[in-house]
């Protein structure tokens, strides 16, 4: 889940728009993108890069590490299956609004599989200083800049704003892992953070959290472990809690999810939690200094 | 997309079937009374999305039709949970011997579908969870396996069902059936009711569908209670945009959940409070003017935040309906903007030339001034 120059990636939905002016956007990076999948125009060329029907097509020819996803919600269940069959180790998944149902089926046969799912609803993927994954301002120096600070984010606007405060502050980063804003997602809050306190580029870590569902608790616990300074920052404090899943919801969760449970959870796990994103940059700062 | 009882029960159970009472939908004590001729001694519930109507006194008995009237009078037009309760379903009153509960849902966690078992049923089952979890059987499901029979008896061993067994078992494999066919998030049923002539019957239902598949479900998105919504967030939801209306004086447009609530965070914590959630993410940024109409028609808005971050979202292409929207309106309110990211220096030229004013580098000052600004 950490791009590394060189990996090669598919893009499956290559020639609609937004995968287009994606596509162009990583290769201007220097991501290796090396094809891309169109049932109905299989055999062209997009791009500079060869269209195939499918995923396992495309790899029936040539190697891809991950592919990523730029496929509307009803077709892309589908799509990543295709993926998985190509035996594609890892597929980030841009699309948002699958239905739960589909995206159940979706981990499952990614479990099975043992490829790696990141997303849905991800903003993506970023090393700076050799590639992105996605649909992030990967390409954009003011934003992203190569250095030791591994960011976790499930969203993308906030992701990119914590990023973009780092650069500012001269903390570079090592890897920027956008995990997703579904509450199904195939790489956690907890997974991503096990990643970078293996990689050795990354010297401290930017957690960037949201209320419900109870990744950020999960991730506390192996955070707990780390040696590795941790700065979060949980959007939602100010949000009513969504009441939808009721009786259910209580007995599944036992009363985690809230920004109160997180809030606690990653503190006693030596986690420094501020309450606005800049104080992230602060916090990491402090940590250098 | 929540379903009320009835609605649960015709539309889903029913058609599965799983055992239901004899029942009738009605709208006055008159119908009451009439359905309480035919069916006989009967349960008189209203129908309101609220699930505490039993401790509200939304449930009563009637053993005769005069008795139904009278009951119906009272629970009709009660406000039970922020609803009045315009129906109530009549259903015939059923002998119970053992009551029960289960459900099948998305257990988030473990992306999985969980099956939910317990002989405790009843108005208590969150606090048996929470007290006593091992009162409560949990079947996570490898949902390429699926969930039948054979797997619903391995779950109940040692429960000492007896003779409710049986329909216990078909009950639970029906569920999974319906979580999987009809795009399910939660179906509940509680109490799961053992009657003393041995019958197990859904007794109540709770449902909840996936929102993602409402063009998959038509029938449940036709019966599904429709979201209480003000004049404003019926117009955002007319247009896909998700505005929900808050009751401070600070406005806000900014682009993805994530950074709408982090900018509700941060007004919260300058001290002032937030007039709406909007989330214009994804394709959504394109509607900048239409959003920026609906945040300035609350009347509570006395001050703005427009805070965009772009990634997936062009900063120039939502700062140019921002623009656009505000010569039109030509709104008495200050605004603050904060803008970087994808598009930012055309977007930053726009807002200089086109306005006159200056963006703010970071959110959180911007923020200050427009809670400064409301005060």
């Amino acid at each position: 889940m950490i791009y590394r120059s060189g990996q090669k990636v598919l893009v499956q939905g290559i020639t609609g728009k937004q995968g287009t002016f994606w596509s162009q956007k990583m290769m201007e990076m220097g991501t290796s993108v090396v094809a891309g999948v169109n049932p109905k125009r299989a055999g062209e060329t997009h791009l500079g890069v060869p269209v195939f029907a499918s995923a396992v097509e495309a790899t029936r020819q040539i190697a891809c590490d991950i592919s990523v996803i730029f496929v509307p919600p009803m077709l892309a269940r589908d799509a990543i299956v295709d993926a998985i069959d190509a035996g594609i180790g890892c597929v980030v998944v841009l699309t948002e609004h699958i239905p739960a149902q589909h995206v159940l089926e979706i981990h499952a046969r990614a479990k099975r599989a043992g490829c790696r799912i990141v997303g849905p609803n991800t903003a993506g993927i970023v090393t700076p200083g050799e590639g992105f994954v996605g649909i992030m301002p990967g390409h954009n120096p003011n934003i992203f800049k190569p250095g030791h600070v591994g960011v976790i984010s499930r969203s993308g606007s906030l992701g990119t704003l914590i990023c973009l405060n780092l650069t500012r502050a001269g903390l570079g980063q090592s890897a920027f892992i956008g995990i997703g804003g579904d509450p199904m997602i195939g790489t956690t809050t907890r997974d991503a953070l096990e990643a970078l306190d293996r990689d050795e580029r990354t010297h401290a870590i930017a957690m960037i959290g949201e209320i419900g569902g109870t990744m950020e608790e999960e991730a506390a616990e192996y955070a707990r472990t780390m040696r590795k300074p941790i700065a979060s920052f949980i959007a939602g404090r100010s949000s009513p809690p969504d009441k939808k899943m009721g009786h259910a919801g209580a007995i599944v969760t036992g009363g985690r999810g809230g920004y109160a449970s997180k809030r606690e959870a990653l503190e006693q796990a030596g986690v420094r939690v501020v309450d606005t994103p800049h104080e992230i940059a602060i916090a990491l700062a402090g940590v250098y200094a | 997309m929540k379903l009320e009882e009835h609605a649960a029960k015709s539309v889903v159970l029913r058609p599965a079937g799983a055992p239901i009472g004899n029942a009738r939908l009605c709208a006055s004590p008159e119908e009451v009374a009439e359905a309480v001729r035919a069916i006989g001694p009967a349960v008189v519930k209203a129908q309101v999305p609220s699930g505490k109507r039993g401790k509200a006194g939304g449930i009563k008995v009637a053993e005769t039709p005069e008795e139904g009237a009278e009951v119906a009078s009272k629970i009709l037009g009660m406000t039970i949970g922020g609803d009045v309760v315009e129906r109530v379903l009549v259903e015939e009153k059923a002998a119970i011997a053992r009551e029960f509960y289960a459900a099948v849902l998305i257990d988030v966690a473990n992306r999985s579908p969980l099956v939910l078992f317990s002989t405790e049923g009843g108005m208590d089952i969150e606090e048996v969870a929470l007290d006593r979890p091992d009162a409560i059987r949990r079947h996570v499901v490898d949902v390429l396996e699926g969930f039948g029979e054979p797997e619903a008896r391995a779950m109940l061993r040692g429960l000492e069902l007896g003779s409710a067994e049986a329909g216990v078992v078909d009950i639970l494999a029906k569920l999974y059936r319906i979580f999987r066919e009809r795009d399910t998030e939660l179906v509940e049923i509680n109490p799961l009711a053992e009657l003393k002539d041995g019958r197990v019957v859904a007794l109540d239902c709770k449902f909840v569908g996936d929102d993602a598949s409402r063009d998959l479900q038509p029938e449940i998105a036709a019966a599904a209670t429709p979201d209480k919504q003000t004049e404003l967030e019926r117009r955002g939801a007319e247009v896909g945009l998700k505005f929900i209306q808050l009751d401070g004086d600070v406005g806000v447009l900014a682009n993805g959940a994530g950074l709408t609530m982090t900018t509700m965070d941060v007004i919260n914590h300058a001290g002032g409070r937030p007039a709406n959630f909007l989330e214009i993410g994804g394709e959504a940024y394109t509607k900048a003017e239409t959003a920026l109409d609906l945040v300035l028609s609350n009347p509570g808005v006395k001050s703005l935040v427009v805070n965009f971050c772009g990634a997936f979202a062009r900063t120039d292409v939502m700062a140019e309906g921002v623009v656009k929207a505000w010569e039109t309106l030509k709104p008495s309110v200050p605004v603050f903007f904060s803008i970087h990211g994808t598009g930012e220096d055309e977007a930053v030229a726009l807002v200089r030339d086109r306005l006159g004013l200056e963006p703010y580098d970071l959110m959180e000052d911007a923020v200050k001034a427009a809670v400064e600004a409301a005060q």
